[in-house]
């Protein structure tokens, strides 16, 4: 099918962008359209108005420092292939793998796959397991920030109000020599996860849980913490025990039912994924070494 | 501010080397823009919704789906379809004749998208594996399910451009 008929913009400017977006009703800001072109070709989307993010320069770029800032229209193929980004932060590149396919990732924006917030999404919950700040400017507003815990309001469904616009997100990359791992388990490369786990692990000297963060997605509308887990887990052993408590979690998140799988099925197995992504990340801390995904 | 308006554009871009103009208002897609503006029948509407791939495109040099964009968007750009593919003298180029010679196309209808996809492929990872490739081509359909001819052709097409690149070093 074709899309209903709107109005297109193009401004160059976040405050351009803003203000588009504030005066007009029923106006879609458009990152990479990966997912709201699709949804506009069915007609399940049908703006009036269509404000093309694509020529904001300031809205895309990576840096990496104390923390790293990725501007909301930064592309997805940019973070795939940014050396920096890959030392810093490990987990990302793995879980962008999984993003679609090269097409898809071509045009994709970390933005536009945040506020979609499809409930499989890795972009979401790696930002979850992050503990991310997202950062919104709106007509006439002042700029706000969100973290990604209140962001992910509920199935597709994000805290930004209407016409307000992502700009970026932030977040504290781990020390260097952290554990990192994801794992998801799809019927096809680059579909959407039947259940998916992230893991972060920092170990002591003596090879202790430092710090612990687990997300599980794609079973309930939106990314889960496990963090009854990771409390529990500070300085605990990196063992079979913690694993098999993880495991447990991992099997107790809400989950849907749903055309491609029953609710019980993708409890088993985003407790399979947890022990996959524990086991994978225990052992990348312990070589301590960084980046070689 | 802004240009902004339902109304018709001109649409100015770069296609297979050569510069184009065309109209479109602004829900036109960029693929049903390269048919039926400019003639450009090589590229293939499937799914319109980003799940073939029989639609891809070279966009600014990186590969994408023709029916995820807007013709509006593509003011400027610098756009390849499959009709730019071949030698300049008309003759198929090594990944074509690769796929001629493997029968890497049963009915044809994804082919245009492959050849792009692999183009892409085969541009940025001259020593692609047989896994990397087939990842490579994980977001084309083919409903023939032709996949092994299409992959030996890859395969076959990246020795040949390997060995003429050590002929040339």
């Amino acid at each position: 099918m074709k899309p209903a008929p709107f109005a297109y913009h193009d401004p160059t400017t976040i405050a351009g962008a803003a203000e588009l977006l504030g005066r007009f009703d029923n106006a879609r800001p458009l990152a990479g359209g990966q997912s709201l072109v699709p949804m506009m070709n069915f007609r399940l989307a049908m703006p009036d108005h269509i404000v093309d993010l694509n020529g904001v320069a300031e809205l895309a770029g990576i840096t990496v420092g104390e923390t790293v800032s990725l501007g909301a229209m930064t592309r997805q193929r940019d973070i795939e292939f940014h050396q920096g980004l890959a030392e810093a932060c490990p987990i990302l590149r793995e879980a962008l793998l999984q993003v679609g396919h090269r097409q898809t990732r071509n045009r994709g924006t970390i933005g536009g796959s945040l506020c979609h917030l499809d409930p499989a999404a890795e972009m979401p919950a790696v930002m979850t397991l992050l503990d991310a700040t997202l950062h919104a400017a709106a007509w006439n507003k002042l700029p706000r920030q969100i973290s990604m815990r209140d962001f992910a309001v509920d199935f597709m469904d994000s805290a930004l109000e209407p016409g307000e616009l992502l700009t970026r997100v932030e977040f504290a990359p781990w020390a260097p020599g952290h554990g990192w791992a994801w794992r998801e388990f799809a019927r096809r490369h680059g579909d959407f996860a039947l259940a998916a786990a992230g893991v972060l692990v920092a170990l002591t000297p003596r090879g202790d849980i430092d710090r612990l963060a687990i997300v599980i997605s794609g079973l309930g509308p939106r990314p889960v913490r496990l963090t009854s887990v990771e409390t529990a887990a500070a300085g605990a052993k990196a063992n079979d025990a913690l694993v098999a408590a993880a495991v447990a979690a991992a099997s107790r998140v809400s989950a849907q039912d749903d055309i491609h799988a029953s609710a019980a099925y993708r409890q088993r197995i985003a407790g399979v994924m947890a022990e996959r992504a524990l086991r994978a990340a225990f052992e990348r801390a312990r070589a301590g070494s960084p980046a070689h995904v | 501010m802004s240009e902004s308006s339902s109304e018709i554009r001109d649409i100015e871009l770069t296609v297979n080397v050569a510069k184009r103009r065309g109209k479109a208002e602004p829900r036109l897609l960029l693929v049903d823009f390269l048919r039926h503006e400019l003639g450009l029948t090589g590229t293939h509407v499937g799914c319109e919704h980003g799940v073939c791939g029989a639609c891809t495109v070279m966009f600014n040099g990186h590969s994408a789906r023709a029916c995820l964009l807007f013709a509006a968007q593509a003011n400027g750009a610098d756009i390849v379809t499959v009709e730019g593919l071949a030698n300049p003298d008309g003759s198929l180029n090594v990944l074509q004749e690769a796929f001629r010679e493997h029968h890497g196309l049963q009915c044809g209808f994804c082919t245009p998208g492959m050849l792009i996809t692999l183009t892409e492929h085969l541009r940025d990872n001259p020593d692609t594996t047989e896994e990397e490739m087939r990842v490579a081509l994980s977001g084309n359909l083919c409903r023939c399910t032709g996949y092994e001819a299409i992959v030996e052709a890859g395969l076959d097409a990246a020795r040949q451009l390997r060995d003429a690149g050590k002929e040339r070093a």
